[in-house]
């Protein structure tokens, strides 16, 4: 964690998907997601071509596995609920190990586990492949609402700014004998926080003004968002992905 | 010189009064007048309400009494009054992260004469001539925060430039800056065919650039000299919280 | 907590990406009437803001548990519901695509419970106090925290009924258990965000109360601001 947080998982190189235009890998990515989410539990076949696909993108972007499942680990406190379902399940159970769990209970923390983990790593897929401004380009190609991708724009563009604030402050504290440790760092850590807020609200103000001064109006002038958006062969090139996708869980769907 | 005494001036500031709404009053009847293609430097001590009145040149403050006119043309509340007074006031930001918010170079130079309703290969013209004029043309594509400070100034100084100011007002230009940024930023500035007002109390940058200095103190004009001789008066700066710099003689260059 | 893909079945997950984009398009309108053509940039900064602080992980005991700032309650507290509910949902959508926290299916789900369901428990609460408590530090203090701790459980609860009508594995009799349970760890997690929300919202009041919304929306006396607030034309 830290500043450098906003790049990290932007993996830099000129593969064929970092070439691909951000609006259609969002695209694809969530569809391929919600071709994952919609895909019936017990067809484990299904999941298997999911990894598949997701290798198979992950070796055009020169994105290794190490480094893939290094950084999925994020997804562990959000699927801890998943390790709770054994034991709360209801229906028929087994033992493992000593333990009696529910059969439904397995299947669903499997079900949890297994599209938890391709989502993750379709999304990472994404952030390694794409720049977090073009990523807001391609929400903003993709219609999502201006005022959001505005926001977005600017706390991307200020977020390093203030975290570095914050660690400068940080620093200063500790300087002058404060001890980040236990509770009663409490009381520094909050007063950092109302500091934080008070810099990043002036500073949100001096922006404002600024652009006043160079005649903003209260909207955004386009400027240069057509150039560079996707040709029909990206977006058929980008298509396979979810295609294949939902091939599979349409499959699945009928087989089972 | 002789040429432009027929135009209006740059800048004309007329027995400008400012209260703030918690009844504190900044300004107290200034009057500042900026000939066209003249460097001024405006010196004062903290406080003294330097901020206040840049804010007043371009509209964003709306004078308690007296009047500001930019080119000939006084600022009004008036929509497209307002929108040419800051077309013609070009004002530098200190904190050039205030200024560049944008992704890119590029985008945040176009933002203004985008504003201005420049589009296309216009737009793209005045960018580029904006980022040559202070040497960043090759950084266009870069983002604002992988610059360092003072490229992210003189690109703040593009994104005013690429408005064609009437006049750029620059608060405290060589602050935070290296010895070698501030060199670089001197010679910029001093090849821009622009108006120039400067707030800043940094006395030798406004010796080197400015031949004419104003000082504003408690909100009001007390000195009004050619640079030189004002730095020369020791009683004068003190008077003011001005100081020069330990061993820096003032002298003509 | 963000809810990764599959723990919520697919129309439950779309219904509420429906309504969270709804709900949103009302609060950037009324987003607009607190901030007029500042909304962009003020909001900007405020999920800036609100991101930075959920990167601040603090340790809570010297060996390896950390936690850090959900900042619903905060951001309801110091730039109102809307704003808030806003900012928060940006900082979910951000981290969603680029970091991949919590599914991008379930992204409906998880601004419903932490942007909106959140804020507004937070901000009926805030009203509430706000109104019954006495004006000092100490009054606004147990605001903060009460309505910080509320809102934590209260998103939680959220999840808990997007559970009951679309989870993918059935509880049974258990899902008052699951609600007991989200309810428990979330109590305990309410009090660290309450004490912090608690003790920063008293920081800010001392130095800038006028930038705190609540203290200015719940109270008629506006005081000027120190700032000049800068007229566009429009």
């Amino acid at each position: 964690m830290g500043a450098g947080h906003v790049h990290v998982l932007y993996r830099e190189s000129s593969s064929p998907v970092h070439r691909l235009p951000p609006e259609v890998k969002i695209a694809a990515m969530v569809l391929f997601t919600v071709a994952v989410v919609a895909t019936p539990r017990a067809a484990y076949w299904a999941f298997g071509g999911y990894a598949l696909l997701v290798a198979a993108v992950a070796a055009l972007a020169r994105v290794g596995p190490r480094w893939l499942l290094g950084r999925a680990l994020i997804e562990l406190p959000f699927v801890l609920f998943a390790f709770a379902l054994p034991f709360f399940g209801t229906g028929e159970r087994v033992d493992v190990a000593g333990l009696s769990l529910s059969v439904d209970g397995l299947h669903g923390a499997w079900n949890i586990l297994a599209k938890g983990t391709l989502g993750v790593l379709a999304s990472l897929l994404l952030a390694a492949t794409t720049t977090t401004r073009d990523l807001i380009v391609g929400l903003d190609r993709l219609r999502c609402p201006q005022i959001l991708t505005q926001i977005a724009t600017f706390m991307l563009r200020y977020l390093d700014v203030l975290v570095g604030e914050a660690r400068r402050m940080r620093v200063a504290r500790m300087s002058r004998g404060d001890d980040p440790r236990f509770l009663w760092q409490l009381r520094g850590f909050a007063a950092g926080v109302g500091a934080l807020f008070l810099r990043a609200f002036e500073r949100g103000e001096r922006v404002y003004l600024a652009m006043v001064s160079r005649g903003y109006t209260g909207r955004m002038p386009a400027v240069w968002q057509g150039a560079g958006a996707a040709t029909a062969g990206q977006w058929a090139a980008a298509a396979t992905v979810p295609a294949i996708a939902a091939t599979i869980a349409a499959v699945a769907l009928v087989l089972t | 010189m002789i040429g432009y005494v027929q135009q209006p001036p740059s800048l004309d500031v007329r027995g400008v009064r400012y209260a703030y709404p918690d009844g504190h009053v900044a300004l107290h009847g200034v009057d500042l007048t900026v000939p066209r293609g003249d460097r001024v430097a405006l010196l004062g001590p903290n406080g003294a309400g330097k901020t206040t009145l840049v804010l007043h040149l371009n509209g964003i403050l709306t004078p308690t009494g007296g009047t500001v006119s930019v080119g000939g043309l006084t600022v009004s509340r008036e929509r497209d009054t307002l929108a040419e007074i800051r077309r013609r006031v070009g004002i530098v930001f200190q904190d050039p992260d205030d200024q560049l918010f944008l992704p890119t170079v590029a985008e945040d130079v176009a933002f203004g004469p985008a504003n201005l309703g420049l589009r296309g290969a216009e737009l793209a013209a005045r960018v580029d001539e904006a980022l040559a004029a202070v040497g960043m043309a090759e950084h266009r594509d870069r983002a604002p925060h992988h610059l360092s400070f003072g490229q992210r100034r003189r690109v703040a100084v593009a994104t005013v430039l690429a408005m064609r100011p009437e006049i750029l007002v620059l608060d405290e230009p060589s602050s935070n800056l290296d010895p070698a940024a501030r060199r670089e930023l001197a010679e910029i500035l001093r090849g821009l065919p622009v108006t120039l007002l400067m707030v800043t109390h940094d006395l030798p940058y406004a010796a080197e650039l400015c031949d004419r200095s104003v000082i504003l103190d408690a909100g009001r004009v007390v000195a009004d000299a050619p640079t030189l001789e004002l730095l020369s008066d020791e009683r004068l700066l003190a008077e003011h919280r001005l100081e020069l710099p330990y061993g820096f003689v003032p002298r003509p260059s | 907590m963000h809810i990764s893909n599959g723990i919520i079945d697919g129309p439950v997950a779309a219904v509420f990406a429906a309504l969270a984009l709804a709900a949103l398009t009302f609060c950037v309108l009324r987003g607009r009437r607190d901030l007029d053509d500042r909304l962009a940039p003020m909001a900007g900064l405020v999920a800036a803001f609100i991101f930075a602080v959920q990167m601040l992980n603090f340790p809570i005991f010297t060996a390896g548990v950390s936690g850090h700032l959900l900042g619903g309650a905060l951001a309801a507290l110091l730039v109102g519901p809307w704003v808030g509910a806003l900012c928060v949902a940006v900082v979910l959508v951000v981290q969603a695509l680029v970091f991949g926290d919590g599914g991008v299916a379930m992204l409906g789900l998880n601004i419903t419970n932490m942007a909106l369901l959140g804020t507004a428990a937070a901000y009926l609460l805030i009203a509430l106090l706000l109104r019954v408590l006495p004006r000092t530090p100490t009054g606004l203090g147990v605001t903060a925290f009460v309505s910080a701790l509320v809102s934590v459980v209260v998103a939680s609860q959220g999840f808990v009924l997007q559970y009951w009508l679309g989870g993918t594995t059935d509880l049974g009799g258990n899902l008052a258990g699951l609600a007991g349970t989200m309810a428990g760890v979330h109590l305990l997690i309410g009090i660290g965000e309450g004490l912090i929300t608690a003790t920063t919202v008293v920081t800010v009041a001392k130095v800038r109360p006028d930038l705190v919304y609540a203290l200015r929306a719940l109270k008629p006396a506006v005081p000027a601001p120190a700032v000049p607030v800068a007229g566009g034309a429009r």
